[in-house]
């Protein structure tokens, strides 16, 4: 049923047709309101779980690692700071093998203390084996969490998923969402069925330590799963879309690629704003395309290739930082496309919440168009702020 | 044998490895004196030592020759020997 | 005798307090029981893969997160209908509980999960190579309080972990020690007994960290609780309902006894005198406290 929901209630309501048995979080602007409505639920009798109000998200983390570890189905929601306090947790749910959904609600990392959104948190978790999607729209933000359990405890996956949805612009945001019946999602998302349990009818021992004989061993099983999961996200897709009639890509969202020229990339909310600027480019009668990454983890590097390979030049725009180094995003595409004469630019936006506008995005459009080089530019820096002589260095980068 | 889904290992395994190769000194149950309190199969780490009544013995497949059960004994009915020629 | 459900050809060290104490606390919790280990020395004795001596399910997370991971397996539980029917444990070391777990630990008890958490105390981290811990009492040597021109090993005081459980208002507050095997038993069958919230904080003599020969593990848990240096008792819903009796014991006898208080008695100068008086007057004020030795009447 289609309803005008904040982002936050529609992830709370589809959360709730997943039917966790065990929910547990610690409260993160902007993750906040997601958790506080499946709370109302569970205090109402709607939704059927053990809510359990942790003292931090390292906590919140690991309860859903022993609930999980129990059998049942579990969620936490979580962002920035959070998410970096969890860091142990992260890596650990994820060689467990432990099929835990989270949202994280992107925001930036401190210091400087930002609430405002970037991508900085869940991409710096990107290596700990979790899948990572990142939803365009609320519709799809909500969308993910239905599919995420269904992706994650498939058997030939059985890894945690984190759902990423830009904060305050998706979270706080108002819809129209369509939630479907708790009988649609029970037909789309089965109980779950674990590998391994902790169960006394069954003993048996989680979490041994292994000598350097074996651990290369255990770890390339572990990448082996991860790498292998983009069918399972795929078929995850395309079964929704065939159920519920939304389909908004498995791995990757292409734009007007099939003759572009010149593609950007980027990923969440971004893409809405490049994609609004190939239909202007477009009407223009310039060969633009746009490419979101739907799921980063696994990274879709030869569906990527593929849809890149007629194209001359690529745009990274990305919500991160290595600091030190510039880009990450970029940085992935740019190996994904060695050994091809593709131009690849690697653009640092919207860190903090800085907003973006069309004009910004059109403005790296034509730079990369035009073939000058971009490697982990900032994008939009003040002078003000940055005193003349840094600002005159980076416009002579331009 | 492959490294089963998420390394998980199966109960009581531990049983394979022999302990008792670790031992310098061995503990011998002289059975005369024993008033079956059974403190010896209380206090060993190994929970290696067995028996029933007023008779037991310790498994010497995982006994470290740790020396407890022969320091409680109350009746000293427990003497530590040096193990024999270890090749 | 059954099965014990930690399994022997663990690689505990001879003697080991911990993997006494442990086997104790599994047997006597029985086979409907699901355990959350933290790293330390009774984790990594008893999980090499391909080997586990646990003859139970058994998960190892993280050093520092074992309360919260039982408290997941507590909710699971409840979740599905199984409250109160399956034992949960939450075990580990003086690190796990008092220092880099205390967090999680205080968050569990304060929601009143229904598992019994257990501290195998042998005053360091000793699984790292016996660096200090919050619960390494006063004066002791450990390889990050070692004795020196500057220094007399430990400076601060043992952390007392039971009174913090009892500002917690956890219903059940122990403490036993693996020189009384009997003791351990009786109290891990009394905690499960009991629906919330249970710590048990466990004396585990350790030969090696300690420096005494591994014969005498008993003897010097012994002479700990004899001394009045670690006083065993209980409380329940916040009243102490017992505590062992003993004929107290000078406190030398225990310290002169291992490597790691040997640097009190280098030199029978004045200043080690003091610290030996400031060691008997905690030994005396636990006497006093928890009631295991009452003086006879002065005068008369």
């Amino acid at each position: 049923m289609k309803r005008v929901l904040e982002g936050s209630q529609g992830v709370s309501e589809m959360v709730t047709r997943c039917r966790p048995q065990v929910v547990s979080a610690y409260p993160i602007t902007p993750q906040t309101h997601i958790v506080e409505f499946l709370s109302q639920k569970v205090a109402n009798g709607e939704l059927q779980a053990q809510f359990v109000n942790v003292e931090s998200e390292f906590s919140a983390a690991s309860v859903v690692l022993g609930a999980s570890a129990t059998g049942v189905r579990t969620y936490t929601a979580t962002s920035s700071q959070g998410l970096l306090l969890m860091n142990e947790v992260v890596y650990n749910l994820a060689g467990l093998r432990l099929p835990v959904v989270m949202t994280v609600a992107n925001r930036a990392i401190s210091p400087p203390l930002s609430i405002w959104n970037d991508w900085q948190d869940s991409i710096s978790v990107r290596d700990a084996g979790w899948l990572q999607l990142y939803a365009e729209d609320n519709q799809e933000a909500a969308d993910m969490h239905l599919q995420a359990y269904r992706i994650g405890e498939d058997q030939r996956v059985a890894l945690p998923v984190m759902v990423c949805m830009d904060g305050f612009i998706l979270t706080h945001a108002f819809e129209p969402i369509d939630i479907p019946e708790q009988e649609q999602a029970d037909a789309y998302l089965p109980p779950y069925d674990p590998l391994v349990k902790l169960d006394p009818a069954a003993p048996l021992t989680m979490g041994a330590f292994m000598e350097p004989d074996k651990y290369l061993e255990a770890r390339y099983l572990f990448h082996q799963a991860l790498a292998g999961a983009a069918p399972v996200v795929e078929e995850a897709a395309r079964s929704f879309g065939d159920m519920f009639g939304r389909y908004s890509g498995g791995l990757l969202d292409l734009y007007r690629m099939d003759d572009a020229e010149v593609a950007m990339i980027t990923m969440g909310t971004l893409s809405s704003t490049v994609k609004g600027v190939v239909d202007e480019l477009r009407a223009q009668g310039q060969r633009a395309g746009a490419i979101r990454i739907r799921c980063y983890r696994p990274f879709p590097k030869s569906q990527l290739a593929s849809a890149l390979s007629r194209v001359a030049k690529v745009a990274v725009l990305e919500k991160a930082l290595s600091v030190g180094v510039g880009s990450i995003v970029a940085g992935e595409v740019h190996s994904t496309l060695y050994g091809t004469p593709i131009q690849v630019n690697g653009y640092i936006v919207g860190l903090g919440g800085r907003d973006i506008p069309p004009a910004t995005v059109r403005t790296l459009y034509e730079h990369t168009a035009q073939g000058r080089p971009a490697d982990g530019l900032f994008v939009d820096l003040k002078a003000e702020h940055i005193g003349d002589e840094n600002y005159q260095a980076w416009r002579a980068l331009w | 044998m492959a490294i089963p889904h998420a390394g998980v290992v199966k109960p009581g395994t531990s049983r394979n490895t022999k302990t008792g190769s670790w031992r310098v000194q061995r503990p011998v149950f002289l059975h005369q004196e024993c008033i079956g309190c059974r403190q010896c199969e209380y206090i060993c780490p190994e929970g290696c030592v067995f028996g029933e009544g007023k008779h037991f013995e310790a498994d010497l497949d995982y006994c470290k020759g740790c020396g407890l059960c022969a320091a409680v004994c109350p009746k000293q009915d427990i003497e530590m020997k040096p193990e024999e020629n270890k090749a | 005798m059954a099965k014990s459900l930690l399994a022997p050809g663990h690689t505990a060290c001879l003697g080991c307090g911990e993997a006494l104490a442990a086997r104790l606390v599994i047997n006597a919790a029985g086979p409907n029981t699901i355990i959350a280990e933290a790293t330390g020395c009774l984790e990594i004795i008893s999980s090499r893969y391909p080997e586990s001596a646990w003859e139970v399910p058994w998960i190892h997370s993280l050093f520092d997160n074992t309360a919260a991971v039982a408290a997941g397996i507590e909710a699971a539980l409840q979740a599905t209908g199984r409250a109160g029917q399956v034992n949960v444990l939450s075990q580990g070391g003086d690190g796990a509980t008092a220092d880099i777990g205390f967090g999680p630990l205080s968050g569990a008890w304060e929601r009143g999960h229904d598992v019994l958490h257990i501290c195998y105390d042998n005053e360091a981290y000793m699984n790292t190579g016996v660096q200090r811990s919050g619960l390494t009492p006063f004066h002791a040597r450990t390889s990050t309080s070692p004795p020196g021109k500057l220094s007399l090993g430990n400076p601060t005081l043992k952390k007392d972990m039971p009174a913090i459980a009892l500002a917690h208002g956890v219903p059940y507050v122990a403490t036993s020690s693996a020189a009384f095997p009997r003791d351990i038993e009786r109290k891990v069958k009394k905690a499960l007994s009991i629906r919330g919230p249970k710590y048990l904080q466990i004396h585990v003599p350790c030969p090696l960290g300690w420096g005494f020969d591994p014969s005498q593990t008993v003897e010097m848990g012994k002479l700990a609780v004899q001394t009045g240096l670690y006083p065993i008792f209980e409380y329940e819903n916040g009243v102490l309902t017992g505590s062992m009796k003993v004929k107290p014991r000078p406190v030398e006898d225990y310290l002169k006894a291992q490597v790691r208080f040997r640097h009190l008695f280098a030199a029978k100068g004045e200043a080690l005198e003091e610290q030996i008086r400031a060691i008997q007057q905690i030994a005396d004020a636990n006497l006093v406290r928890y009631q295991m030795y009452t003086p006879p009447a002065e005068g008369g």
